[in-house]
């Protein structure tokens, strides 16, 4: 870091001081990341929609790289480490165009948010658990991604149909690495097997969220700028029950979504978004407009 | 590249600036780099396509470019990163494709249009670089990037990259 701001201990009662994010210098920064596309500039309702895409990408991103020195073999440090650093990639360039509507950053963005306005789904927030449980909120996540961002290509927004159309082939190859690990854990030893399975349980209450459309969505999806949530859910069934039918899986029924009166597009949060958030933000808020 | 003589002089010395990573591969040899324009009043813009969306090489060539032509006298240079259309191992040139093998990295086998929607999902053999034997074996799809993954050779034994089409 270049530039750290000085603490004094007459300033502990205000940690961030007077200190505040440095716009000009954080853009000159980290000017890599105007992703001009079109250089347009998000309506509020595009912003507000790309922000959800971003923040999903980032959460899961965050989470994936706390596997990192920590998966079951080196190689799988790399994929899931390499997995994450393009879900952050996808998120910057979400993010920059959530923020143009604002005049925000996507750093400011991403770590000056409290939890109430995080909108990412449920899924993506949810811990990694054991190996079993990554790879099933992976195949979750990707299933539905490679189906949103597929059509999402077709946008009438030039800048997320771009962004869309650079992430889907990437999310194809996160997709494959997850079927790959959902056929090998569901094949592999009684352990791992029960595993799988268990893990699948677990993490099914948490698909129906992804698919809930909402006025945000039904609104942008009129002008054609966003996908409908609930249109992509039957290929993204059909797409499990390929993997689940090779991997001879059950997709687990009657488990109903728990998002009634919360869900995460709401900014209503399970109990694992606040550590997240903490950890991932930290440093940017201990060092208010330090640049690295 | 660009059809008048100027803008070719400019492309030519963003041309040189290479991968960090893949230091035997300039961004043009990659695809990576999409325009050279000089305006009227001698500004330059370059346009650079990110491969993969979190690759952290792109900032790197983005500085490259703007030290390189400021280094050879323009003064008003801006590099715009652009996603659309999105870059795909097609764009990888010939010259690129033999250096990135003789570096020992197998280059991408296949054009990625093939990787349309569809359930038939068809790897063709990956070439080993050293010895050209196709008996080769994939240990992790996702290799030291995400742009790689690593295989070995089955007869040579030795192991080694391979760029997967995107």
């Amino acid at each position: 870091m270049s530039t750290v701001p000085e603490t004094h201990a007459d300033d502990l009662h205000d940690v961030h001081g007077d200190v505040t994010v440095d716009q000009v210098e954080l853009a000159e920064e980290l000017a890599g990341a105007g992703l001009t596309g079109t250089g347009q500039t998000a309506s509020p309702d595009a912003a507000a929609y790309a922000m959800r895409l971003g923040d999903d990408a980032l959460v899961l991103a965050q989470q994936l790289g706390l596997w990192i020195t920590r998966a079951p073999e080196l190689e799988e440090d790399v994929a899931l480490g390499n997995i994450g650093l393009d879900l952050i990639g996808h998120a910057r360039s979400l993010l920059h165009y959530a923020g143009s509507a604002t005049d925000r950053s996507e750093d400011d963005l991403a770590y000056w948010r409290d939890e109430p306005e995080w909108r990412n789904a449920w899924l993506f927030e949810q811990p990694n658990g054991d190996f079993a449980h990554t790879i099933a909120r992976q195949l979750v996540a990707s299933c539905y991604l490679l189906e949103l961002y597929r059509d999402l290509t077709a946008s009438t927004d030039p800048t997320l149909a771009a962004i869309a159309a650079k992430s889907a082939k990437e999310v194809d190859y996160h997709r494959d690495h997850a079927v790959q690990w959902t056929l090998r854990l569901a094949g592999g030893t009684d352990e791992s097997r029960r595993r799988m399975i268990t893990a699948v349980a677990d993490t099914w209450p948490y698909v129906d969220e992804l698919f809930e459309d909402d006025d945000l969505v039904e609104r942008l999806a009129a002008d054609g700028v966003a996908v409908l949530p609930s249109s992509l859910r039957d290929r993204f069934d059909a797409a499990i029950d390929e993997v689940f039918a090779e991997a001879a899986l059950e997709r687990p029924v009657g488990r109903t979504a728990f998002t009634a009166s919360g869900g995460g597009r709401r900014g209503r949060h399970t109990e694992h978004l606040g550590p997240l958030l903490a950890e991932m933000q930290v440093l940017a808020r201990q060092h208010p407009g330090a640049s690295w | 590249m660009p059809a008048d003589a100027a803008a070719r002089r400019a492309w030519d010395i963003a041309a040189t600036v290479t991968d960090p990573e893949i230091p035997v591969l300039t961004i043009e040899d990659l695809g990576v780099l999409r325009s050279v324009e000089i305006a009227d009043d001698g500004a330059v813009r370059v346009a650079l396509t990110p491969t993969y969306s979190g690759c952290p090489a792109l900032d790197a060539m983005r500085d490259d470019v703007l030290l390189a032509l400021t280094h050879a006298g323009y003064d008003d240079v801006t590099v715009d990163l652009v996603l659309a259309p999105a870059w795909t191992t097609d764009w990888m040139s010939e010259a690129g494709t033999e250096k990135l093998r003789r570096y020992g990295i197998q280059a991408p086998t296949g054009r990625a249009a093939a990787r349309d929607a569809g359930p038939v999902r068809l790897q063709l053999a990956v070439k080993c670089p050293r010895c050209d034997s196709l008996h080769t074996r994939e240990l992790a799809r996702f290799g030291s990037t995400s742009c790689k993954a690593l295989y070995e050779c089955l007869d040579c034994l030795e192991p080694f990259d391979y760029f997967k089409v995107l």
